[in-house]
């Protein structure tokens, strides 16, 4: 009986040190997060650049690109809006370590259409973002990537 | 010899602007096979279309674009005899510019 009672209590004593611990370095449990949770880096990259606007999903973006690619050192992509007023369109590859790929400032002579060729570490989900003056729309289509890693 | 080739096409009342750049596009975690050694980042950065000597597109561009970069835009409009300009500048500092005449 008091074995198991004493028992109880160097466990409950060595779970709070733990917690303690967890709870002094918040900041250092928040970098790690961000580290290893890819899509945190696509948010903040979204945050980054597009501020706190919102982001509406959009079916009138079209995206041409292979679901699976061969070779992830060269995925051709094409991006077409039905959009009017587009006056940027970004490239983003969300498992990527930078996922941002790039974005282009277009002017009211262009006509929404942008082609490209971008290096996909992973299989992963490639995201377009288009600004209109309407505000910002979304979409994203998946890869499937047979031979990526980092040797692209 | 510039590292710019550009192409164009007119397709329906709208010219199509092609380029093709030689650039190698490191994005700075690639190492070298012999020596071990990091490949420092090489890639780039901004990325200029003028059309008539108005600015037409600005580009930020990452090393997620692949080694040789190639892109397509669609030119609402534009006449034989019109000029294109490209240029580019990467994280180094190197830039090129290549002129083109609508054919």
């Amino acid at each position: 009986m008091t074995d198991s009672r004493r028992a109880f209590i160097k466990k409950s004593v060595a779970i709070s040190g733990y917690s303690m611990i967890a709870l002094a370095s918040p900041k250092a449990n928040a970098e790690w997060l961000t580290e290893t949770t890819s899509t945190d880096i696509l948010q903040q990259t979204l945050k980054r650049l597009f501020k706190d606007q919102k982001i509406i999903e959009s079916d009138k973006i079209d995206i041409r690109i292979p679901k699976t690619a061969e070779n992830g050192a060269a995925v051709p992509i094409t991006v077409t809006s039905s959009l009017n007023n587009v006056e940027s369109i970004a490239i983003l590859v969300e498992k990527n370590p930078i996922p941002l790929a790039a974005k282009f400032e277009l002017s009211p002579d262009l006509a929404p259409f942008v082609s490209a060729r971008l290096k996909i570490a992973e299989s992963s989900a490639v995201a377009v973002i288009v600004e209109t003056d309407q505000g910002f729309f979304t979409a994203s289509e998946k890869v499937i990537v047979t031979l990526g890693g980092c040797e692209i | 010899m510039s590292s710019i080739k550009i192409r164009t096409k007119r397709m329906d009342g709208n010219t199509q602007i092609r380029m093709l750049i030689a650039h190698p596009m490191e994005h700075g975690r690639n190492r070298d096979v012999k020596t071990n050694a990091l490949i420092p980042a090489h890639f780039i950065q901004e990325i200029t279309v003028e059309h008539n000597k108005n600015v037409i597109i600005t580009g930020n561009t990452g090393a997620n674009i692949s080694k040789d970069p190639y892109f397509a835009f669609m030119l609402k409009g534009g006449n034989v005899g019109d000029k294109i300009t490209i240029s580019w500048v990467d994280n180094l500092g190197n830039e090129d510019t290549q002129d083109h005449i609508i054919n």
